[in-house]
């Protein structure tokens, strides 16, 4: 991919409709002036368009604030919860991504592998001991570590369609593939949107190394809970191929992935509520 | 520094004969320096009678910080006179409204349309310059050093805090004190009121030690109750901010628009028997009222 097309799909970003659900739910929630606010905010904190949205606006360089902000609950304490809601009405109002595309990858399906991947990925970080603040934005990082899939297929389809089918056929991991046709894959991809929006380093690390080698325990829990939300078949981002823990990763945790799954117990109530958020 | 409030009201403006006291035009300070240099805290409705006093000394150089852009804080910018004539200087601050993007020339171009005026932007004489502001940098207006910071209201609102000649003063625009979105018994109320602490906190510290304190006050706690997240403050919730950042003097304002003068003489009789440490030192704005430091 050139950087003049880095550029444009940057443009193009910009005007990305969110979810179906979440489209929906913002459009029933606002309507009602006595709206609750934590309903609105968990609207906004479980669809990854609405959630990099309001995250791009707080931290930009408008507010100039030292420390980057991962959290939709401290955006709405900083901006106030209208202008959130404002600002989740304007996505609405561009529509919503249709479920399925020309590229055959399913919204639905990807939002479930987004959000289970989301909540796997705060409880390892709870388990792995890391601080309150990082748990939190752990689930940010599951959301939103698969975004640039979501970029393929609104914007590249066609491209998109063919990296996906061969990675099916081949069970070759989609990111390789992803590179032949597109010449990106998503890690990238979302890397490169996650710096132009101004996200932390530890989001923009965290989503660079999801298939690669992670830096850090952060990235270590992302790299996991995507593995065992793939293993689970919670949802389908498209990529069949399960990635066995690295050293660093299984010495994390002190076992290897199969051994994990075991050990974290049953997961499928995480299922069940992406579930309730997600269908229509 | 000395300045003068020339609206006090909120919402909308209120003459008639329960306002006379207190006045009924909304929002407007007027700030002088002790170098004359003219800073203005918003232009509602009270601009308008601010202005008839500078004609004499044109050409002048205004500096207008707006700090939202609700109706009764920008309504008297196409009357405040000294923008239709030639060698006027007019600097107009303002914040960047995330939602729209939108900056504050918006504020007087939407005003300033075929439909709602007879004179269009474009056949104003006096220079007008627009200026973004953003939360956290001081920007400096001659002698005086002005800094906001967002203060919750439901579209984008700063609170100015204006420091020159030794002395400083802080007003809130409209403000409420955000709450708690959840409830005690939800996973994210104690990490929530986490991200309060800080904010109040951040708050108290831009208000810390001014000589003046001017708070949006519109509600008794009762009205409060059936009024939150409307985005305005409350009569105790005045006294607890200029308490906490040790303010030396609070001025009440943003009158609920059917407040009467009668009301006002009440509300701050109770005021100063409930906080008898604030007896020399609590005040409510009143159109006209003039302050030197």
């Amino acid at each position: 991919m050139l950087s003049s097309e880095h550029a444009e799909l940057v443009a193009l970003v910009e005007k990305m409709p969110a979810f179906p659900k979440s489209v929906q739910r913002v459009v029933q929630l606002t309507s009602n002036i006595d709206v609750s606010a934590k309903e609105i905010v968990q609207v906004i904190e479980c669809d990854p368009v609405l959630t990099v949205k309001i995250l791009k606006v707080i931290n930009s360089a408008f507010y100039g604030l030292s420390q980057k902000i991962n959290s939709v609950q401290r955006a709405v304490v900083h901006i106030g919860l209208n202008t959130v809601k404002n600002l989740a009405m304007s996505v609405a109002a561009m529509g919503m991504l249709k479920n399925s595309n020309q590229a055959n990858f399913s919204a639905t399906a990807f939002l479930l592998h987004a959000l289970t991947t989301a909540a796997i990925s705060r409880k390892l970080a709870e388990r792995a001991g890391l601080s309150q603040q990082e748990c939190s934005d752990s689930f940010v990082a599951g959301l939103l570590h698969d975004f640039g899939k979501v970029v393929f297929a609104e914007f590249m389809p066609e491209r998109f369609r063919l990296a996906l089918a061969k990675s099916r056929e081949d069970n070759v991991s989609l990111h390789l593939t992803e590179l032949e046709f597109i010449g990106i894959n998503h890690a990238e991809a979302g890397t490169l949107l996650a710096e132009k929006w101004g996200l932390s380093e530890l989001l923009i690390e965290a989503i660079r190394h999801h298939h690669g080698r992670p830096v850090n325990a952060f990235g270590e829990c992302l790299f996991a809970a995507n593995q065992i939300s793939k293993h689970l078949h919670f949802g389908d981002a498209g990529n069949p191929v399960v990635e066995a823990f690295p050293e660093a990763i299984a010495d994390r945790f002190g076992m290897p992935l199969e051994a994990l799954i075991e050990d974290l117990g049953d997961l499928r109530f995480m299922l069940k509520e992406a579930e309730l958020f997600v269908k229509l | 520094m000395k300045f003068k409030f020339w609206g006090v009201r909120g919402s909308i403006p209120t003459p008639g004969p329960q306002t006379v006291k207190y006045g009924g035009n909304t929002t407007c300070i007027e700030i002088r320096t002790n170098r004359n240099e003219l800073i203005i805290l918003d232009a509602g409705t009270g601009i308008h009678a601010l202005a008839q006093t500078l004609l004499r000394d044109m050409p002048i150089t205004a500096h207008i910080f707006i700090t939202h852009t609700h109706w009764d804080h920008i309504q008297g910018l196409p009357f405040f006179l000294p923008i239709f004539f030639k060698n006027n200087r007019i600097n107009l601050y303002g914040g960047q409204d995330p939602v729209t993007d939108e900056n504050i020339n918006r504020a007087l171009s939407a005003q300033l349309q075929y439909s709602y005026f007879p004179i269009h932007e474009a056949q104003l004489k006096a220079r007008i310059d627009y200026l973004t502001v953003r939360p956290g940098e001081t920007v400096s207006v001659g002698s005086a050093r002005i800094t906001p910071i967002i203060l919750n209201h439901p579209v984008l609102n700063f609170g100015y805090r204006v420091d020159c000649d030794g002395a400083s003063l802080f007003f809130t625009g409209d403000f409420e004190s955000p709450i708690n979105i959840y409830q005690p018994e939800d996973d994210n109320y104690a990490s929530y009121r986490g991200f309060l602490l800080e904010k109040h906190q951040e708050i108290i510290e831009a208000m810390q030690d001014v000589d003046a304190l001017i708070v949006d006050s519109s509600y008794t706690d009762e009205e409060y109750a059936t009024r939150l997240g409307w985005g305005h403050g409350t009569y105790r919730s005045g006294i607890k901010l200029a308490s906490e950042a040790n303010a030396k003097r609070l001025f009440l304002t943003h009158h609920e628009p059917t407040r009467t003068d009668a009301d006002l003489d009440l509300i701050y009789r109770d005021l100063l028997e409930q906080h008898p440490r604030f007896a020399d030192k609590l005040f409510i704005a009143r159109e006209g009222l003039e302050v030197c430091f």
